[in-house]
């Protein structure tokens, strides 16, 4: 995995003062005739509509010449005449229709994966074409040979193959040869490196054979050879680039802007990486704080979930320390910056998780295991071939070549470069179905191992979201009524009852205010009506007495005059089949257990609901790094699954990790597979997914050394002719795609 | 066997033709956004200067 901080649209490079850089500056292009051109992430796009929506609106606005929304990238390039319009004006337009946007650097994501992707598609297509022509005329030959085709038709035929097949080679095989000389230049051995000499030793051979008039041209096997080694390729780095796509997109749209308010009163918006200590900050209200620093005016709170795993939102007024990546829900406020970018706690946090993750890459996937060992085997056998062939039997030098040859061509590892990137397709896909992200290419190899899993509590085991739990204990009508008075509110608390009062009739409440960190205060028929604190809304300390009571959560209170007051008493509730996902886990035999940095009778209690022996609570998140690392040290292989920002760390440190799509941006880029919905079975089906795709990688693999073995002695005894490559290779391909759509068949869920 | 004479360009003319139309239709971007068309079906076409070109510069 990359690095987080790579992935950041690329910092501003032009060296010059942050307050003359305004933020969208550094990733504007410029073309000629005045004309400027930025590249943006959209979050939101789903829909035709939304295509509609961004587009026309910026065709609408003067200066603006060309916009256009990629869909399958989520990205948005616009053109507009510099003297008209600005770069934040454009920037701006689309996010108050409701699409948030992040500038980023388009040259860096062609020059690494579109450019890469395309060449791969034209050498496909080029090997694709050579090598149904040259087949077609190899077919030819080989009846031919049954039918009694002159010997000048033959060579006509083969000389027509060479014409095709020598250019394409060259062309199409450059993915190989370039990969095999940067391995050999620093002194290894890789896969591509007997396929390369396979492939060039076999045109040259066969090019030396038409010269000669013989009847042993490998064209159609080496074009052949590379178109299948070709889709295997292509398949593989589809999934890398969906996968960097993904963490690029995540983390392109944390905060990377920042409303700076001058000392004259003005905002202006800048990029978080120029904040300096002691500017002030605008945040409004659903924006996630960018900074750590002291709210310095406003009243508002603070959903510290990320950082703290706590589930409920602290208030905040002037004073209050907060951190960035937390999110502001009720209010806009101002805050004085403490510490921006590298000095900031989620900054420490990214730290730790990037000495993690240089642990995790010490993994090496089966196929680079197999590499290792495969190729040099595969090279003393067919030297030793052509030595055994030209010293010991004693043969002329060009047949004991061409015996060599046919060792390297029939041992290419044209299955076994298929076996791996298959199954990962068709797992990945069937995972996507399913609404599992697989983030990292070689994430489902390593969750095919795990023996054991830490769940995280808050946003993992649970939904993250506040529920009444009281509801049974109070008259319908006062739940109405304080749902009635909730909607004019976003705080997450107003939110939760409006839910809890689903199917009721809602009375109509007049003149709803908001106090900003206290509650909600209405009128109904002359009544004044109090809907939040207790101690807003008056109440002692435990007045009521009776059925509920005993419930504990956050509770907030509403009052009518001439009535009793009443409480809502609110808690996170567990998603709806934790208790069965973690069974099932049970079942796969993992060992669950729980680590949460929330208090400890709330992790105990979920701990007993669903039998969890072993947890923890109050972990800090290097904490959770060093339990995981002990866990690792005894010989265990953990899956970490959790959202948190806290987590972030120990998601980086677990063998094999997972996130809910409701996770924190970074939680998510350290994870290796995102499960979206709000069920916790994808994480067991997904481990089932991925040991059944480790199977079949390794059911893959033992044909082709099957086949291997049979096809092998035939050609160092120099009996393997082009037609017996030719059909062992396709074959052998063919199983191995086969067997990998197996998968398909696997039932989701247990049972 | 005569037959071979133009059989053989034949069918390496339109196994070329099928190349240079997937070289086309790379260069040309379609490969770029697989999604986006299906939506964009939906829309009614929007007011473009003439001759503006189709795919992301």
């Amino acid at each position: 995995m990359t690095a987080p901080d790579d992935l950041v649209p690329a910092a501003p490079a032009i060296d010059t003062p942050p307050d003359q850089e305004p933020y969208p500056v550094p990733f504007v292009i410029e073309l000629p005739g005045g004309l400027r051109r930025l590249h943006l992430m959209v979050e939101n796009i789903h829909c035709a509509a939304c295509i509609r929506r961004i587009e026309t609106a910026l065709l609408a606005m003067s200066g603006v010449t060309h916009a256009r929304v990629n869909m399958s990238t989520r990205r948005l390039v616009c053109e507009w005449r510099d003297t008209e319009t600005s770069a934040s004006a454009i920037i701006e337009r689309v996010e108050a229709l409701g699409f948030p946007a992040a500038p980023f650097d388009s040259g860096r994501t062609e020059q690494t994966g579109a450019g890469e992707e395309r060449r791969l598609l034209m050498a496909l297509a080029v090997a694709g074409f050579a090598a149904g022509n040259v087949m077609l005329l190899s077919v030819s030959v080989w009846a031919g040979h049954a039918g009694g085709m002159g010997d000048a038709t033959r060579t006509l035929f083969h000389w027509i193959s060479a014409l095709i097949a020598l250019p394409a080679v060259a062309y199409a095989g450059q993915p190989f040869f370039r990969s095999a000389a940067s391995a050999l230049r620093s002194g290894a051995l890789n896969m591509d490196v007997p396929i390369s000499l396979a492939v060039l030793l076999a045109a040259a051979m066969s090019l030396y054979q038409t010269i000669e008039g013989g009847e042993h041209a490998y064209f159609d096997a080496s074009v052949t050879l590379l178109f299948f080694l070709l889709v295997g390729r292509y398949l593989d780095h589809r999934a890398r680039a969906k996968a960097r796509s993904a963490a690029e997109q995540l983390l392109g749209l944390a905060a990377v802007t920042a409303q700076v308010i001058d000392a004259d009163g003005r905002q202006r918006p800048v990029a978080v990486s120029t904040l300096r200590p002691g500017m002030i900050v605008a945040v409004a209200a659903g924006e996630r704080i960018p900074v750590d620093g002291d709210v310095i005016e406003g009243i508002s709170d603070v959903d510290t979930s990320l950082v703290t795993g706590e589930s409920l939102p602290c208030p905040v007024t002037a004073g209050t320390k907060v951190f960035a990546g937390t999110l502001n829900l009720s209010q806009p406020v101002q805050v004085s910056v403490r510490a921006a970018g590298e000095g900031t706690l989620l900054a420490e946090i990214v730290r730790l998780m990037e000495a993690a993750e240089q642990g995790r890459a010490r993994y090496v996937r089966i196929a680079d295991r197999i590499a290792r060992l495969y190729a040099p085997t595969v090279h003393i056998l067919a030297a030793s071939t052509f030595l055994g062939w030209w010293l010991v039997v004693g043969a002329a030098w060009d047949q004991s070549l061409m015996a060599a040859v046919a060792v390297l061509i029939i041992t290419c590892p044209c299955a076994i470069g298929l076996a791996v990137p298959v199954v990962q397709v068709v797992a990945s896909g069937r995972l996507m179905q399913h609404g599992v992200l697989l983030k990292s290419p070689d994430g489902l190899e390593r969750l095919a191992q795990v023996d054991t899993v830490v769940l995280d509590k808050t946003g993992t085991l649970t939904t993250g979201r506040l529920s009444l739990v009281n509801e049974n204990h109070m008259d319908s009508g006062d739940l109405a009524l304080a749902a009635a008075i909730a909607t004019r509110s976003t705080h997450p608390v107003s939110k939760a009852l409006v839910e809890a009062a689903g199917g009721l009739a809602l009375p109509s409440p007049e003149s709803v205010s908001e106090v900003p960190g206290q509650g909600l205060c209405a009128v109904l028929n002359g009544e004044d009506i109090r809907l939040g604190r207790r101690q807003w809304c008056g109440v002692a300390d435990r007045p009521e007495s009776g059925s509920g009571t005993e419930l504990t959560g956050t509770e907030i209170w509403m009052t009518r005059p001439g009535r009793p007051a009443r409480r809502f008493v609110f808690a996170d509730t567990l998603r709806p089949d934790a208790l069965a996902a973690i069974e099932d886990l049970r079942g796969l035999g993992l060992r669950p257990i729980l680590l949460s940095g929330d208090r400890a009778d709330v992790v105990a209690d979920v701990a007993r609901q669903l039998g969890i022996s072993d947890f923890q609570a109050e972990v800090l998140p290097d904490e959770k790094v060093a339990r995981l690392q002990a866990l690792a040290d005894e010989g265990r292989r953990v899956l970490m699954v959790g959202d948190g920002l806290n987590d972030a760390p120990a998601l980086a440190t677990g063998f094999a990790s997972m996130s809910p799509a409701a996770a924190a941006d970074v939680s998510k880029t350290a994870a290796d597979m995102i499960f979206q919905g709000q069920n916790l079975a994808p994480v067991p089906a997904s481990i089932r997914t991925a040991r059944f795709a480790d199977r079949l990688v390794r059911q893959n693999f033992a044909m082709a050394f099957l086949y291997n073995s049979i096809a092998v002695p035939l050609a160092v005894a120099g009996l393997a002719t082009p037609l017996i490559a030719a059909v062992a290779m396709s074959s052998s391909s063919l199983i191995v795609t086969l067997n990998a759509l197996r998968l398909r068949l696997l039932a989701w869920k247990a049972g | 066997m005569g037959a071979l004479i133009f059989l053989i360009p034949a069918a390496l003319f339109l196994g070329l033709l099928g190349l240079a139309a997937f070289v086309w239709a790379l260069k040309k971007g379609q490969f770029e956004d697989l999604d986006g068309a299906a939506m964009r079906i939906l829309l009614d076409d929007p007011k473009r200067d003439p001759g503006e070109d189709e795919t992301d510069p």
